[in-house]
């Protein structure tokens, strides 16, 4: 995996010059994961309550809530994904992504915060409160990290988990204090209920940032391998932790004011793509993408359709679901240790 | 370098200052909690002490105080063999989802019956029920993640966290659905209270504490080994995994009783031994465990004077000593050097 290069003996004394060797991307799987995940959209847009074949405004009602809440169950499920995927390069560690660092929990008390001091607070405050918490939090466990030597990589996720309860804890307080608990509660479970025209729009962010890990994949990979062989192939890497950690408030700030808290989706995904695919960040960024839109947008419609006409939160299906796999992934992983 | 006229010894201390030490704040602590408790029980009470209803209102605080000695007993002693156990003092029992599955219980309770039958799943039959429960999860979970070629301690843990955190997504979920009321009379149970605990399951309670208490005590000298980790105490003669799961079946008992009892706590007894390690300069776990326990008793009994008889705020007790704890798991972490 070691930067992609590869050379080809060819004979002895003809040496070929290092080219850039790049497995191609349009393989017959990836094609029938994008059907899958196209598919997956579609019966996203014609499932729901309200008629909308039958009604007169049914085409207007489609565009109003329809189409929103599937892009929006695209993107974040691609966005959160994708974080997962950039948390686990950064920390070296594969049981890592917002939820088990804490990230969650942070950006859960930076909404609390902002609903503390204005009263009425615009989504832009909301995101701005939640980027900036998850920000100063991940960073604080980023550093924890780097001070410590660790005896085992199982212990990264207990502790963020840890972390994370501490920050509940914070949280539950300053709800009790406000009578807001039922809120929070509420704010914490992801839910794509609320999606309409006009209320997602900043979901677009996130595009941003999938392009930006894209052209970022290959120093985010020597990032991870570890300062020293990072810094002597020529990376800064701080700049490089930094603008990672960025990413990831950004995007757990983004989804945690619009959508709410999505759990274990940056774990199971790029875990499931490096059993099938290997390391390879680069040219597994489009399968992780895909692959997040898919769970998700299937979790979303299993949602959708479990206690018809009314919706049961994602992130419910998502917590359940995840958190089997998540322990099927360990067993897998004790297996090969 | 004589070596012949050094005396060898495996006292609990190094030396008898660190001894006549421990002793001193053991005892002034346990003034301070006896002190705490005689100002729980007497210290601003409505009626004279001649009256006729002098002695109901004691006898009412005086179960509050018993709950505080219970549960102060279960969370100091099951975190510190717990920590032990894993040897690892970062981390508590209640991370094994101990108060995800009760909150799961109550919330399934409230959620299929109604608030009605909910006021009433409260006494010995559903505490033994809840007891039971929780020990079983336990016996499954350790005794299939320790056991064979692959038995692992973090693993395990880790387990036991996913499993906690699955089970509360269930849990809030339906809280989602529940109406306002509803939802208030869950919260006063789910928040640990000591005016939660109902006097019957109290006589189930204390005897099998002290019993698990006892065993616990006669553990302790596996336990100073245990808690060198798992390579030295095989070496010198220990069982580890038999010694590991026997541990934690005690420490599942105490804690099941504890989040029976009050609800869940998550720091309080990372809070109380954190502190009794911090007074206690020994390896013994005789007297860490007393060290514990007493502080454990202290920093409770302590919290509900201050908060009902200073502050004023009567229903955040728990939630204070959380943060608290909280905050001293944060300075721990940043301190420590490896994990």
């Amino acid at each position: 995996m070691f930067l992609n290069f590869k050379t080809k003996e060819r004979g002895a004394g003809v040496s070929q010059p290092l080219r850039l060797h790049r497995s191609k991307l349009w393989t017959k799987s990836f094609v029938f994961l994008c059907v899958c995940v196209i598919i997956l959209g579609l019966i996203s847009l014609f499932t729901g309550a309200y008629d909308i074949v039958g009604q007169d405004d049914g085409l207007q009602m489609f565009f109003i809530t329809r189409v929103p809440r599937t892009l929006s169950l695209m993107l974040t499920g691609a966005a959160m994904s994708m974080t997962g995927l950039v948390m686990q390069l950064i920390t070296q560690n594969r049981l890592v992504e917002p939820t088990s660092t804490g990230t969650i929990e942070w950006a859960g008390l930076g909404l609390l915060m902002v609903y503390v001091v204005f009263p009425a607070p615009s989504l832009v405050l909301r995101m701005g409160g939640a980027i900036l918490f998850s920000f100063v939090g991940t960073m604080i466990f980023f550093l924890f990290l780097r001070r410590v030597r660790l005896r085992s990589s199982l212990i990264v996720p207990i502790v963020g988990m840890m972390l994370g309860a501490v920050i509940s804890a914070f949280s539950t307080f300053i709800g009790l204090a406000f009578q807001m608990t039922q809120s929070i509660e509420g704010w914490f479970v992801g839910s794509f209920a609320n999606v309409q025209m006009g209320r997602y729009e900043t979901l677009w962010i996130i595009l941003a940032v999938v392009i930006f890990v894209y052209v970022y994949a290959d120093r985010l990979t020597l990032v991870g391998l570890g300062e020293d062989i990072a810094t002597n192939l020529g990376v800064n890497y701080n700049t490089v932790i930094l603008l990672g950690v960025a990413t990831i408030s950004l995007v757990v700030g983004v989804v945690s004011a619009v959508i709410g808290n999505l759990p274990f989706l940056g774990l199971i995904v790029p875990n499931i793509v490096s059993l099938a695919r290997g390391d390879d960040l680069r040219s597994n960024l489009p399968w992780v993408c895909l692959l997040g839109m898919g769970i998700i947008t299937a979790c979303d419609i299993i949602s959708r359709t479990l206690i018809m006409p009314f919706e049961v939160p994602v992130s419910l299906i998502l917590g359940t679901f995840g958190s089997f796999v998540f322990i099927v992934l360990i067993l897998k992983q004790r297996r090969n240790r | 370098m004589n070596q012949l006229t050094i005396k060898r010894s495996a006292k609990a201390f190094k030396n008898a200052k660190d001894q006549r030490n421990f002793w001193i704040v053991l005892s002034v602590l346990f003034g301070l909690s006896l002190l705490a408790t005689y100002g729980l029980l007497v210290f601003n009470n409505p009626v004279p002490f001649d009256s006729p209803s002098f002695i109901p209102v004691v006898r009412r605080r005086f179960t509050a105080v018993v709950v505080m000695l219970v549960v102060s007993l279960c969370q100091s002693l099951s975190t510190v063999a717990f920590q032990s156990l894993t040897s690892n003092k970062i981390i508590t029992p209640s991370l094994l989802g101990f108060d995800a599955l009760y909150a799961t219980i109550h919330t399934t309770t409230i959620f299929l019956f109604g608030s009605s039958v909910f006021i009433n799943f409260s006494g010995l039959g559903p505490f033994i029920l809840q007891i039971v429960l929780m020990v079983m999860m336990c016996l499954i979970l350790y005794g299939w993640l320790l056991s064979g070629k692959y038995g692992d301690l973090q693993l395990m843990l880790l387990v036991g966290v996913i499993i906690g955190t699955g089970l509360r997504s269930l849990s809030s979920f339906m809280r989602r659905l529940l109406a306002p009321s509803e939802f208030d009379i869950l919260q006063a149970r789910l928040f640990g209270s000591v005016n939660n605990a109902n006097i019957e399951s109290l006589y189930l309670a204390i005897p099998l504490v002290i019993c698990v208490g006892i065993l616990l005590f006669m553990f302790s000298h596996k336990l100073n080994a245990l808690s060198l980790g798992k390579d030295v105490s095989t070496s010198i003669g220990v069982n580890h995994q038999r010694s590991v799961i026997y541990g934690l079946i005690l420490v599942s008992i105490l804690m099941s009783i504890s989040t029976a009892l009050v609800g869940s706590l998550t720091f309080y007894g990372f809070l109380v031994a954190t502190l009794s390690y911090q007074m206690s300069k020994t390896y013994d776990h005789k007297h860490i465990f007393l060290m514990a326990f007493v502080i454990g008793y202290l920093v409770i009994t302590g919290a509900y004077f201050i908060m009902n008889h200073v502050f004023n705020a009567q229903g955040v007790v728990s939630v204070i000593i959380e943060m608290v704890g909280g905050i001293t798991f944060l300075m721990m972490i940043l301190r420590k050097g490896s994990l």
